[in-house]
């Protein structure tokens, strides 16, 4: 008769009676991995369903054309009016820079303004409050504003607000404009205005930045591939930029998708950990079973029956610790959308997502199974004269020193992370990256634990109080712990302790920033003719300009005499082809004779004027673009400025510190080339006092309403509150990597209970007190606690630094009050772990417990 | 039906080799109650591990109803143990998460036998415990757990019962009862059995005595009734004894 394996079921259920709870606590080691892959990968399906659903609304219609030249071009102007005729609709958005002013209040602020047609949007609805007044907007000088101008302007719905020469009515304020990711509206409050309104508030001078978008409501018999296909040369000549509903909707979902690899990197790690955890538990599990193997091997089970109870019995618990972790991942799902609702674009409708649910049970149960099979595939060796004649665990479970199965099964755990990472990562390359980097990070601690573990041994002392030198001993005596409580404890410190030690630099990049620059008010889109007057008013009122710089608006037409159609149109050169971007972009350049402290001259020399006006003037070049435009020192390139060719020669390049917060320039021109070309300013001012920025702006709007002004500690305010959003999200990810060590450390530190009993239990029997017991335990788990905190912290000031200098490019400075505060939260977690699972040595009798180990 | 060849058994200690067993050999035919004696380092427990199949020798070999046990694998040695051998401890050896009667199931159960509750249950009354058929082994007192381990150990009706010390852990009386039932079912089932002991009292119960030591037999006789001090061979191992 061959056993069923309902009869191996039944065995493997009745037999795990006392140990289903502790093997359950083992199990969940890998919810909260499981948990935080299901909640990525469902919160990702569900925001590019809605994206999906969304898309059309998001870009406003089924097409969009933009362009930043003042006006579309007469060609544009004619397609769009001949698709009046064949039914489409059109909707305009011209979207510009300016201050707003609040007449009753005084109050001004630069904001985002946005210049509608009636028909807009053409998807989508805009929600206002009060409700429905986006339909009387087009009704008369009306506006409506985000709720944060209010705020800052200290107005009220019904307040006249002043743009430029026009005066709006507030009329309400937005709800929800789909589209708009809502943390922006923290920079530039958004203002919707009609746009027959527009040219009245005279704010679109020369040299203004606008964008005008016209969306479009295409036909069936006109679809979006028909209209590019019929427009695109049109639109291509006139430099006007089109894209489709169906492009936004590419773009978004791929942002998605990165955005779930990076939080999907954490959920695998969690879950790796938790594999870890699981290993470790089970073998303590496997330590107690042993008398029960030989005596089922006496009774006639195979070895491979042996195997296989015990393997039904983790892989139930390993699907009930996967399930808790799907269902945890679900509750968490709910919770995302909330989390990050101010950075996406989409309003996300959840739902739960059977493949993602599904998908992390599967990986969960598998972790679980590879990870338990490590320690399970020992019980193959308990012989049954372990009933006649015990011997310790160790020897017991002592296999051949070279056992195919255990390499075998090594092997696999190994191909499971690779192969865990490579699928989840965008490409092998990058998955194998990964793989690599935790192997590393793992290796690291593992290596850095056995080197503690060794040294321990030697460094240890006769004369040492004997608590601490069984503390020490702890570390290296038989079936220590050693390795598995430093790789968990050490491991959530790292990734702690890395991303605070990333936070603050970063932090620190931008304070150092703004606090570099001596103004703190910057003025632009200052007219030719208003330069030397709103000088004069800032002067005037007391305060210093720290610098007027002018900006002159110009075009490439001719590098080296081949004109830049000719070069844009020219395919031949591949790499060594001048950008396009570069070429057809619209270059902001200033003139002066001497460089500033943001720039650093790498070749050539800076011009410094006094040449003769026989010779071609000299431009000095930023070293980016310079590069992009494939330039060498001594070319020759022809501007167009303002319809007037200018030109000049290159005669140096040079590295700008574009993160300083001053006006700086790709090109620099000498001083006579344009110093008379129409220009605008910007002026920088040292503005201080109590409430001096905001007088001055109001002033400064009131005879100057085109200027819009900055005040530089408001943005840096503003930049801090957003930072402030996402060191939450940061945040919360480090609690959740704390989260992670603990059932880890947990699983680890449990694991030698039995034999800390019968320790504790004789030090008792031998004349310790529980004082002197207690103080060996806390001994022993201070050391482990340090040595895993000390570790991690190292390695994250290592992975610190490194993303900090090839991915954010930026200095780094190690952050020692964070990482202290981290070590000692994981000492404490450590020492608490150790000392509840160790309890019961105070609790019972030694009796007692002799007996029950 | 069991039989030993020349068994030798030695040990690596460090650099040297200890022989446990030397040049052991008898043959039990069926249906026998045989007790093999020694004092404790004898090698009594080494000798049971080879004759059960548990252990292989270093030299020699065993034979269980014509069976090598030397030319089987791990795993067929397991399920001949299954089939033929019954097996009692000193310690009981019960496992602790199930009840008496899911115990005495194992044996049939680790070989597909669908019978199991049923056959369980008689053995279980057989041996005095059918009301206590779900206590677990924490809630029998010793003598309780011994007779549940009989049970078992006659659960799949095996050829050749090996009992190590069997009452090494119950009072005199609980012991002597064991025993007789030990008895009682070799008359009944025919099943050959193997006392190791080193309890010479006890040994006098069994038809035939093997004594072992310093890991040879020293004699090989039927037992004498209680109680009588013959010369020779036993007198010496009673004096060894102490």
């Amino acid at each position: 008769m061959a056993v069923r394996t309902t009869q191996l079921l039944r065995l493997a259920w009745r037999e795990s009676r006392t140990a289903r709870r502790r093997l359950l606590l083992y199990m969940s080691s890998i919810s909260l991995g499981v948990g935080a892959l299901v909640a990525i990968d469902s919160f990702a399906s569900n925001t590019q369903r809605s994206v999906r659903e969304q898309a059309r609304a998001l870009l406003g219609g089924d097409i969009s054309l933009t362009t930043r030249l003042p006006n579309y071009p007469k060609p544009v102007i004619y397609a769009l009016d001949s698709l009046n005729h064949e039914g489409v609709k059109l909707a305009q958005v011209s979207t510009f820079g300016s201050m707003a002013l609040v007449e009753r209040t005084g109050n001004t602020r630069f904001s985002q303004v946005r210049a509608v047609t009636e028909l807009y949007p053409l998807y989508g609805e805009i929600t206002t409050s009060p409700a429905n007044q986006w339909s009387r907007l087009q009704q008369g000088r009306y506006a409506l504003v985000d709720p944060s101008l209010l705020v800052a302007l200290d107005a009220r719905v019904g307040d006249t607000l002043t743009l430029g020469f026009a005066r709006f009515i507030i009329i309400g304020t937005l709800v929800n404009v789909p589209g708009d990711v809502a943390v922006t509206s923290a920079i530039g409050p958004r203002i919707y205005i009609p746009e027959r309104y527009l040219a009245e508030t005279s704010l679109l001078a020369f040299g203004s930045r606008v964008e005008h978008e016209t969306v479009l409501k295409l036909t069936p018999q006109l679809p979006p591939q028909r209209f590019i296909f019929r427009f695109k040369s049109r639109l291509e000549e006139a430099q006007v930029r089109y894209r489709t509903a169906a492009q936004t909707e590419f773009n978004l979902t791929e942002a998605i998708d990165q955005l779930r690899d990076f939080l999907g990197v954490i959920g695998l790690v969690a879950l790796l950990l938790g594999g870890i955890g699981v290993a470790s538990g089970v073998n303590a599990f496997v330590m107690r079973k042993i008398d029960t193997v030989a005596i089922l091997r006496c009774l006639g089970a195979t070895s491979g029956q042996v195997l296989t109870i015990y393997l039904l019995q983790a892989a139930a618990m390993g699907l009930i610790g996967a399930a808790a972790g799907a269902l945890l991942g679900v509750v968490l799902q709910l919770a995302l959308p909330n989390v990050l609702a101010d950075f996406l674009p989409v309003d996300v409708s959840v739902s739960v997502e059977p493949t993602a649910v599904g998908m992390g049970l599967l990986v969960g149960l598998w972790v679980a199974l590879v990870f338990a099979l490590r320690p399970l595939v020992a019980l193959r060796n308990v012989s049954p004269l372990q009933t006649l004649r015990r011997e310790s665990d160790a020897e017991a479970l002592r296999g051949a020193k070279f056992d195919p199965v255990r390499v075998l099964i090594a092997l696999g755990i190994v191909l499971s992370i690779v192969g865990l990472g490579v699928a989840r990562a965008e490409n092998p390359r990058e998955g194998l990256g990964f793989s690599v980097a935790i192997a590393l990070a793992i290796a690291l601690l593992f290596a850095a634990a056995s080197a503690m573990s060794a040294l321990a041994r030697r460094v240890v002392r006769p004369r040492w109080p004997f608590v601490l030198r069984q503390g020490v001993a702890s570390l290296y005596r038989p079936g220590n712990q050693t390795r598995a409580v430093v790789l968990a404890l050490g491991f959530g410190v790292f990734l702690m302790s890395t991303v605070y030690q990333v936070q603050r630099n970063l932090l620190r990049t931008v304070s150092v920033k703004v606090d570099a620059s001596r103004a703190n008010v910057v003025f632009f889109d200052v007219q030719d003719d208003q330069g030397a007057p709103l000088d004069s008013l800032i002067r005037a009122e007391g305060y210093a300009v720290v610098q007027r710089t002018p900006l002159v608006p110009m075009k490439i037409a001719s590098i080296n005499g081949v004109s830049s159609a000719n070069i844009v149109g020219d395919t031949t050169r591949g790499q060594r082809r001048r950008a396009g971007w570069a070429m057809r972009r619209e270059f902001r350049s200033t003139f002066r004779n001497e460089i500033v402290p943001s720039e650093r001259v790498v070749a050539g020399k800076f011009h410094t004027g006094g040449t003769p006006a026989s010779t071609l003037p000299a431009v000095s070049v930023d070293k980016g673009v310079a590069d992009d435009l494939k330039l060498a020192i001594g070319d020759t390139i022809v501007w167009d400025v303002q319809g007037v060719r200018v030109p000049t020669r290159v005669t140096s390049f040079r590295e700008v510190n574009w993160t300083r917060f001053e006006p700086n320039f790709f090109v620099v021109f000498e001083r006579r080339a344009i110093e008379d070309a129409p220009k605008q300013f910007v002026l920088l001012a040292d503005v201080r006092g109590p409430n001096a920025v905001a007088r001055l702006q109001r002033d400064v709007v009131t005879h100057f309403p085109n200027v819009s002004s900055l005040d530089l500690t408001l943005i840096q305010q503003t930049v801090s509150r957003v930072l402030d959003r996402v060191t939450a999200a940061i945040r919360f990810l480090a609690g959740l990597s704390l989260a992670l060590g603990v059932p880890v450390l947990f699983s680890a530190v449990s694991a030698t209970r039995r034999e800390r009993l019968r320790e504790g239990v004789l030090l008792k029997v031998l004349g310790a007190t529980r004082r002197q017991v207690g103080r060996i335990m806390l001994s022993e788990y201070l050391l482990l606690g340090a040595l895993g905190s000390i570790v991690g912290i190292v390695l994250s000031i290592g992975g610190a630094w490194a993303l900090m200098h090839f991915v954010f490019k930026q200095p780094f400075v190690p952050a020692v009050v964070p990482a202290l505060g981290v070590a000692l939260a994981m000492i404490g977690v450590s020492v608490s772990i150790g000392l509840l699972t160790g309890r019961d040595v105070f609790r019972e009798t030694p009796m007692a417990a002799l007996r029950e180990a | 039906m069991l039989e030993a060849r020349q068994l030798t058994k030695e040990y690596q200690s460090g650099d040297h080799r200890i022989a446990v067993l030397r040049d052991v050999s008898f043959a039990i035919p069926e249906g026998a109650f045989v007790a093999i004696v020694g004092p404790s380092g004898s090698g009594k427990t080494t000798l049971l591990g080879l004759l059960a199949g548990l252990d292989l020798p270093t030299t020699g070999s065993v034979l269980i109803a014509g069976d090598d046990l030397g030319k089987l694998s791990e795993d067929r040695r397991a399920q001949l143990r299954g089939a033929k051998v019954g097996f009692v401890f000193q310690s009981f050896q019960l496992i602790p998460t199930l009840t008496a009667l899911e115990n005495v199931q194992v044996p049939l159960e680790l070989r597909g036998d669908d019978g199991a509750p049923a056959r369980a249950r008689e053995l279980l009354a057989r041996v005095g415990l059918g009301d206590r058929a779900h206590h677990f082994p924490n809630q029998l007192s010793g003598g309780e757990q011994q007779r549940v381990a009989i049970a078992r150990a006659f659960s799949n009706s095996p050829r050749l019962l090996f009992a190590d010390e069997p009452t090494g852990n119950l009072d005199s009386e609980t012991g002597a009862r064991i025993v007789e039932l030990l008895e009682t079912l070799n008359r009944e089932s025919g099943t050959t059995i193997v006392l190791v002991t080193h309890d010479l009292q006890l040994a006098r119960r069994a038809q035939r005595i093997i004594r072992l030591a310093d890991g040879a037999v020293v004699s090989d006789a039927p037992s004498a009734p209680a109680g009588d001090r013959a010369s020779g061979p036993v007198a010496t191992s009673a004096a060894l004894e102490g």
